[in-house]
């Protein structure tokens, strides 16, 4: 045993060796920096991080602002709207392009066109598209229906449905190409077989191709949470965290406290409760997913 | 070799090494029209002492001041930079990386010349003096259009008590009472003109220099807040976003005005409109005719090369030179920082302000007062209150206190 443990070391050496820049960056920039910033979220750092310490001063501050409830309230609702409808839209579409149906190039390049523009074009386009005075409210009523009244940007209550519309026009086609990918990974024999035992093919979605499609959902999900959780430049182009502050979201907040109000400590603390909310999603579904893996080797 | 040798020779050095040419990089926010004049007139006077400006101009104040401060902590200083002198650069001080020009502004005689001295103080930490303020800016003013009015059929208001009884005939007459910009530092700086106008001054200070909660809580404030709801209700079919769109609103008389610093003057005079006929200003809401002395101010990063470090010395003295003062101020629409120079080409709105400087009737800027923080409190409780007109006015004022109670 002891003999064989240097060549298990050594084995794929120049595929190890690849991987030192990698492990390095990870290792300083992500973990280092994490550190580092957990540990300033206890101190007094304004403008220049100072190893001033307050204990939990930052974060009973953090969680007595409105504007900090405000934006994790609205991370929640885009976050769950987002999930889920994103991915039932993007698995629709696919689904509705595997029908080998003609012009699949064309319809499938068009879907995921938004997904190639930033979300700061995203967020400018949406808002003039839901500007009530050149908008889609000012073209209904041109058409007669002068009540006609559709002006989410402009309503505090109903705001982040706005911003909503526009991340799932932007998201919903890489969902869609990750999807059809994963369906044309389906063996044709599994179709067949299901046709030979009469199963109607909305049942063989729900109860064979999607358990079978595993791997992509799990993908799937990981690129969009991670989105999710990061949302910040499509606020700031669309809304700018308005109108008052009904779409803020979190990182806007650490972004406007680390730069506008010079006051890091409030801002280290705000991006750390974001992680520890990250965390707290992702160790228990990681340990579920991949904790039982070397069974399979 | 004798002390005075080694003087002499020290100073033929320093001079030999002042007229070598040398580029500076100047960094600054000012992006616009007249801003740009301004800034033009400062890199003319500069080179003409043989060095050479190299202009770094970054639009919008708070990315610029993100950049500025990632390139001192970065070791990469610029050899000048454009901030609001207040609270802001404190901790940039305090870790070193600013140069103490007291030696410069003693030779050159500025706690004289400076006026008002406390201009000066906010360049001032432990007695050593860090930056040259190069303007005077005030935000206590209330800008009138008279074609709104004559629209209306009414007089032009000379206060804001007129100003917001006015507003039901404006509205009548289908013009918006009051222009505001939907930003959170134009309803802050709003309502800091309604504090600074519609209170004593000893109340004004004992919230935002003592931090005085008790007062912030008292009856004095609640009329500032319940000032604000009247603005409010002006205010709410304002939907422009940019403090010039809504300046472009009173200049056109669809509004009737707007409550903005003197920089809106630059707005009026490129429109080709008149100070007394086209347009009416009210220091201090022609309430209590006071005006708030912020500024800009140029600070000037520790550097190694010592070429660098004369050019820089020339540079700040060259700032408050009377000739540099009034192309710069002039071209900006600011005040000057002395009082000892020759304006009376300005016009009538600078004369009043400069007319109100003279009597000492100032007040300390809040950005003087409280750390960016607190503004930032401010500025979202305002944002909420402006945008959100089922906040009342105990609400706020509430939210306002507890802000106060825990600012340093």
């Amino acid at each position: 045993m002891a003999s064989t443990r240097p060549n298990q070391l050594f084995r794929n050496k120049s595929a190890k060796i690849a991987a030192i820049p990698m492990i390095v960056t990870a290792l300083f920039v992500f973990v280092g920096g994490t550190i580092w910033t957990v540990v300033y979220s206890f101190t007094k750092s304004g403008l220049l991080p100072r190893l001033k310490w307050v204990g939990l001063d930052q974060y009973e501050r953090l969680w007595a602002t409105r504007k900090w409830l405000v934006s994790i309230e609205n991370l929640a609702i885009y976050g769950l709207c987002m999930l889920v409808l994103v991915f039932v839209i993007g698995f629709i579409l696919a689904a509705l392009i595997d029908q080998k149906i003609r012009f699949e190039d064309t319809i499938r390049t068009v879907i995921l066109y938004p997904y190639a523009l930033s979300f700061v074009v995203t967020g400018l386009v949406w808002q003039w598209i839901l500007n009530p005075d050149f908008g889609v409210q000012n073209v209904v009523r041109g058409w007669g229906w002068e009540s006609f009244t559709f002006d989410p940007l402009y309503n505090a209550d109903i705001a982040i449905y706005g911003v909503l519309i526009a991340g799932l026009w932007q998201g919903s086609g890489l969902v869609m190409v990750l999807m059809l990918a994963g369906l044309r990974g389906i063996d044709q024999d599994v179709w067949k077989a299901s046709r030979v035992d009469g199963i109607p093919a909305w049942k063989a979605y729900i109860f064979i191709i999607i358990p079978m499609m595993r791997p992509v959902f799990v993908t799937t999900l990981v690129i969009v949470v991670t989105g999710i959780v990061k949302i910040y430049d499509l606020i700031v182009a669309q809304t700018g965290g308005g109108p008052g502050i009904a779409t803020e979201v979190p990182a806007k907040y650490v972004y406007d406290m680390m730069f506008q109000a010079n006051n890091l400590g409030q801002g280290f603390a705000a991006s750390t409760m974001m992680l520890v909310t990250v965390a707290l999603i992702v160790i228990p579904w990681a340990i579920l997913e991949f904790g039982g893996s070397k069974r399979h080797d | 070799m004798t002390l005075t040798t080694k003087l002499m020779t020290a100073t033929a050095i320093i001079a030999a090494t002042s007229v070598s040419a040398e580029d500076l990089e100047v960094m600054h926010w000012w992006t616009s029209g007249g801003e740009a004049a301004a800034v033009g007139e400062l890199a003319k006077a500069f080179d003409a002492t043989g060095n050479t400006w190299v202009d770094a101009a970054i639009a919008g104040g708070d990315a610029a001041r993100a950049v500025m401060v990632s390139r001192l902590t970065g070791g990469d200083p610029m050899g000048a930079f454009q901030f609001n002198h207040g609270r802001q650069a404190e901790e940039l001080i305090e870790a070193g990386l600013l140069r103490d020009i007291t030696d410069i502004a003693e030779a050159e005689g500025w706690k004289d010349i400076v006026n008002p001295p406390s201009l000066l103080e906010s360049c001032t930490v432990d007695g050593r003096i860090y930056c040259a303020p190069v303007n005077i800016h005030s935000w206590q003013w209330l800008w009138l259009s008279h074609k709104a009015y004559e629209d209306a059929g009414l007089d032009v208001p000379t206060n804001w008590d007129e100003f917001v009884a006015s507003s039901a005939s404006l509205n009548a007459a289908g013009k918006l009472p009051l222009a505001l910009g939907q930003q959170g530092w134009q309803q802050r700086g709003m309502f800091n003109v309604l504090f600074a106008a519609l209170v004593p001054n000893d109340v004004f200070l004992a919230v935002y220099d003592e931090k005085d909660a008790d007062v912030a809580a008292g009856a004095d404030v609640s009329r500032v807040f319940a000032a604000a709801a009247d603005a409010r209700d002006m205010a709410v079919k304002s939907t422009v976003q940019n403090w010039n769109d809504a300046t472009n609103l009173v200049i056109t008389g669809q509004a009737g005005g707007q409550i903005m610093g003197d920089w809106a003057q630059g707005e009026f005079a490129v429109a080709g409109q008149v100070a007394g006929t086209d347009y009416s200003c009210l220091p201090g809401l022609g309430v209590t005719e006071v005006l708030s002395t912020g500024g800009d101010a140029f600070y000037f990063p520790v550097m190694k090369d010592d070429t660098k470090t004369a050019a820089q010395s020339e540079l700040a003295a060259l700032m408050l030179r009377p000739a540099t003062q009034v192309s710069f101020n002039l071209a900006k629409g600011s005040l000057p920082v002395r009082g000892d120079i020759d304006m009376s080409t300005a016009n009538d709105c600078m004369q009043k302000g400069l007319g109100l400087l003279a009597n000492g009737a100032i007040l300390p800027d809040t950005a003087q007062l409280v750390t960016p923080d607190t503004a930032e409190q401010i500025s979202t409780l305002f944002i909420e209150f402006f945008a959100d007109t089922s906040i009342t006015v105990e609400d706020a004022q509430a939210q306002f206190v507890k802000i106060i109670a825990t600012a340093e």
